[in-house]
């Protein structure tokens, strides 16, 4: 079992030193790395109740910074072997032949797998084709002769090093029968589009005749709007260490979905769930591209045919191989408006590149379901096919891209009415879903476009662009919206135990890629059960923890909340059931009870108070142990859920060359209640920082005659650096939600929407010109 | 060959080369000697991920091969605590959340260590105005351009760069960690 906490590390360093014997060096003398890295709960000793909004510090600090942390490509296995793979150069084919001699008369070489002699195993199962699925794909895993996209491992390579299976890997060679392929968006569209599908469902609504109302409107802008391929770029790479003892496999894993991973594991193996234990401690950052995926499979399956437990880490350039990312989208959007500046017309059309049973639409068009209330809507995706790597789910899909469109036109038409753009969006904003007409449980976007302009200095924002300048540099100010659905996931479930001596232990397969969760939720345990944080343990990211809980769709928090408030109201229940009758509680019912001060008491008479070690020892009973699930969603059904955010931006652009500074950025959020004011900040800066490259720097270039992948490296896939993101403000609005557990809604894909129409925005105000196309590059302002 | 120059001092120890020449530094501290605090993120010299301290100056241990750092000092993130108590860079990481995942912590921390030898030597960047300087001053522009090797991908940038101006103003950023105290 892995733990957040440090208390494993003597079996890590057994494990370390099993990796170390044989190299032939001097181990015993080097710096021991089992220095004690404090919890730093116990630093905080702050009572349990109040715990949750604190901005407490990461508990897993100190073994992050020390480089402590063991991350998945840092478990070792005594006989452990390197894998390396090599990557298909076609786009689409069939394989004619493959040489792998060389590879196998290469030093240190131990085994090579490729579809002649992988062992026979299902596909991959999509996202929500099943409960516990996490594929992007259900294409076969090296079982025949097809190449499907270029960059397809066809062999994986074992040898005792890595430098030995890198070496080994690099000599294998391919002879293909190359099919026509469709390697360019242009092609795709021209061979058809389909219209894509969510949930069933076509993406197609029209709620009245909005060609009509925008024909008719006042003041309109109908534009088109591109933007790129990107990848997640988690600086930590995929990775897997795995090993087979007799039918059971362990795996170490990068993951935010490790009982989706154990379970994918076994039904493409062909063994049962519980035969594969899927660990994934610390994650270097996920973004929706660490689910399940093809290397874990190919580990597991290289490793159960060589007999040898296996480290596969995929280079920075395997990872754009292997794993998609955002996918490109063309989208029209047009808007509409009287003189009044109120919205009569909103269509939000478009084409998103997509690949057979991938379960990510790139649905842009999504965040113009419930932004505004404009009379009239109609909404269409088609999916156009290219043979490229599937694409995956990264960071506030389709709605990132979807709100650069929308935001960016609501500026224009603001532009064009004359009217201050933060205005204009509160004149629109709805009374209800204006697709569903359900309530909105709290929406107060307005409350944060306020705070976030005073604070912002927005009204000493030139309307006119072009019109502030310093020199060479021009200065302008621009603004956007977001929002991200709430969710909050069924398969919820945790294991609270209380000990008799007043401590408690969380047991919850929930993940913590840097996210925060694992203080978050240790937080909310030790508010729930009125302990301190040091007398609360946390165990997760282990499929053998209860909970079906991903690090998806910002929904952890809200799901283990939901879970661990389960958990506490059972426990009460239970430790009443254990009173003495002479205890200072006896008779009350759960109703009348509080957690307070480590144990319970009469809430409205503090006095009668029994500690939960009092409890349980009187009751001789060593521990306490009650499992609880957090339940459906039904509040989703009941009501339009979503957190909001309101995006300010100021630009310098340099008149000469048209490079682009983002000089300033504020968040002004509405969220529902913040659990950890410190990670929270971490994730609003975070999806903004992701925001600057989104509209700035980020792009994943593909050859359009051969649909490879032409910069997959960070070199020349260029993510915001320190000289790129400046001081970024963010406040919230802090207003509880009264439907969600805890009064907290989503946020860790929140501020990734609206940041990059507030810097388009911005550029326009400041050079005058409106750019729709991502990223925004020099050359489109010269 | 003296026995000194024929070893690599790792955080103080002497340990043998490997006998791979292709054995990059950073491979070699990782799988070899277990020392796994120095991060893998590209190994290509893009993302600063696998930095480190040779004789006090950071360097990216993917490009450099171990064979090479015979008689060399190499300190990684492993040596720069003194035993619990953390080097104040890495206290001021924890102070002002200068980091999410933790994957790109390690180089972060030795490369604003090795960043402060830089700017004692004068050594400009590319935003120094005064070549000349016998000591460059860390304004905040000096920063984010001398740390800019250093991607993160979380997006902790501003606590990044908070916990080095911090450590700075209290003059602890040069302590470049136990194995040269």
């Amino acid at each position: 079992m892995n733990e957040w906490s440090s208390s494993k590390r003597g079996d890590l360093s057994r494990r370390r030193m099993l990796g170390v014997v044989g190299a032939g060096v001097v181990v015993s003398a080097l710096p021991s790395r089992s220095g004690a890295a404090t919890r730093p709960g116990a630093q905080a000793r702050t009572a349990g109740e109040g715990l949750v909004g604190a901005p407490l510090p990461r508990i897993e600090g100190p073994l992050k910074v020390r480089g402590a942390a063991p991350y998945a490509a840092e478990f070792t296995f005594a006989g452990m072997v390197y894998a390396a793979l090599a990557f298909s150069t076609i786009a689409k084919g069939r394989i004619i032949s493959i040489d792998t001699g060389a590879a196998e008369a290469a030093p240190g070489f131990v085994h090579v797998m490729t579809h002649v002699n992988a062992p026979r195993m299902r596909p991959m199962m999509p996202w929500a084709s099943s409960e516990k699925a996490a594929g992007n794909d259900a294409w076969p895993i090296m079982q025949d002769d097809r190449v499907r996209w270029n960059g397809q491992p066809i062999a994986v390579v074992l040898a005792e090093t890595q430098e030995q299976a890198d070496h080994a890997a690099s000599l294998i060679s391919a002879t293909y029968e190359e099919e026509p392929a469709t390697t360019s968006f242009a092609q795709a569209k021209a061979n058809g589009t389909e219209t894509a599908v969510l949930g069933g469902q076509p993406v197609h609504i029209e709620i009245g005749d909005a060609e009509a109302a925008l024909a008719a409107a006042a003041v309109s802008v109908d534009a088109t709007f591109h933007t790129p391929y990107q990848n997640h770029n988690a600086i930590e790479p995929h990775a897997v260490t795995v090993a087979w003892h007799g039918n059971e496999l362990e795996v170490h894993d990068a993951s935010q979905s490790v009982v989706h991973n154990a379970w994918s594991l076994a039904q493409i193996l062909g063994i049962e769930e519980h035969q594969v234990h899927v660990t994934s401690p610390y994650v270097g950052g996920s973004f929706g591209g660490k689910f399940m995926g093809m290397h874990q499979v190919l580990a597991a399956a290289s490793s159960r045919l060589s007999g040898r437990p296996v480290r596969l880490t995929l280079s920075r350039a395997g990872v754009y191989r292997l794993v998609g990312g955002r996918a490109l989208t063309e989208q029209r959007l047009a808007l509409g408006a009287g003189r009044d500046g109120r919205f009569v017309a909103l269509i939000h059309t478009g084409t998103s590149t997509h690949t057979p049973d991938s379960p990510h639409p790139e649905l842009a068009q999504f965040v113009s379901y419930s932004s505004y209330a404009t009379g009239t809507l109609k909404i269409d995706l088609q999916w156009a096919h290219l043979d490229m790597v599937a694409n995956a789910a990264m960071r506030a899909p389709g709605e990132a891209v979807g709100s650069f469109a929308l935001e960016s036109a609501v500026d224009e038409v603001a532009v064009a009415l004359g009217m201050d753009p933060i205005e204009l969006r509160i004149r629109n904003e709805p009374q209800a879903d204006p697709l569903t007409g359900l309530p909105f449980s709290s929406r107060n976007i307005v409350e944060a476009w306020r705070a976030g302009a005073k604070r912002f200095g927005w009204e000493r924002r030139n309307p006119t662009p072009r019109a502030v300048r310093q020199g060479d540099w021009l200065i302008g100010m621009g603004c956007g919206a977001g929002s991200h659905m709430y969710a909050r996931e069924s398969g919820g479930a945790a294991r609270l135990t209380l000990t008799k001596h007043g401590t408690a232990t969380i047991d919850i397969a929930a993940h913590d890629a840097g996210m925060g969760t694992a203080t978050v939720l240790t937080q909310i345990t030790a508010d729930q059960l009125a302990l301190r944080l040091d007398q609360v343990r946390l165990r997760a990211a282990d499929s053998a923890l209860p909970g079906v809980v991903p690090g998806i769709g910002s929904s952890q928090t809200t799901t283990a909340a939901a879970t661990i408030i389960a958990a506490q109201r059972k426990a009460v229940a239970e430790l009443l059931k254990l009173l003495r009758r002479d205890s200072p509680l006896a008779g009350l019912t759960a109703d009348e009870v509080t957690p307070r001060d480590g144990g319970l008491a009469k809430t409205d008479d503090p006095a009668r108070h029994e500690s939960y070690s009092s409890i349980l020892t009187r009751a001789r009973r060593d521990e306490l142990v009650v499992e609880a699930t957090g339940g459906n969603p039904t509040e989703s059904e009941q009501y339009s859920m979503y957190s909001y955010a309101a995006v300010f931006c100021e630009v310098r652009v340099n008149a000469v060359t048209g490079e682009i500074r983002v000089s300033r950025l504020l968040g002004s959020m509405d969220c529902g209640r913040v659990v950890n004011a410190r990670t929270a900040a971490g994730q609003f800066r975070g999806g903004m920082v992701m925001a600057i490259g989104l509209a700035l720097t980020e792009e994943t270039l593909y050859d359009e005659r051969t649909a490879r992948i032409m910069n997959p490296s960070l070199s020349e896939y260029h993510v915001p650096v320190h000289a790129d993101v400046p001081e970024i403000d963010v406040i919230w609005t802090g207003i509880p939600d009264p439907q969600a557990p805890l009064g907290a809604r989503g946020i860790g894909e929140l501020s990734m929407n609206g940041t990059a129409a507030a810097i388009a925005n911005a550029v326009h105000n400041a050079t005058g010109t409106r750019v729709r196309r991502l990223p925004i590059t020099l050359d489109q302002l010269l | 060959m003296s026995a000194e120059s024929s070893v690599i001092r790792v955080n103080g120890t002497a340990v043998a080369p490997p006998g791979d020449p292709r054995v990059s530094l950073l491979d070699f501290l990782r799988e070899t000697l277990g020392l796994h605090g120095t991060k893998k993120g590209c190994d290509q010299g893009g993302c600063g991920a696998c930095t480190l301290l040779v004789d006090g100056e950071r360097i990216l241990s993917c490009l450099a091969l171990a064979v090479q750092y015979t008689g060399r000092d190499v300190v990684t993130v492993e040596a720069l605590a003194d035993g619990d108590r953390l080097h104040p860079v890495q206290q001021a990481f924890i102070d002002h959340d200068g980091f999410q995942c933790g994957y790109c912590t390690p180089g972060q921390i030795c490369s604003a260590i090795g960043m402060a030898g830089e700017l004692e030597r004068g050594v400009p960047s590319h935003v120094t105005e005064d070549l000349s300087a016998k000591r460059a001053e860390l304004t905040a522009e000096e920063l984010r351009e001398r740390m800019s090797g250093n991607l993160c991908r979380c997006g902790a940038h501003n606590g990044i760069v908070a916990a080095i101006a911090k450590a700075h103003q209290a003059g602890q950023l040069s302590d470049s960690g136990r194995a040269a105290r």
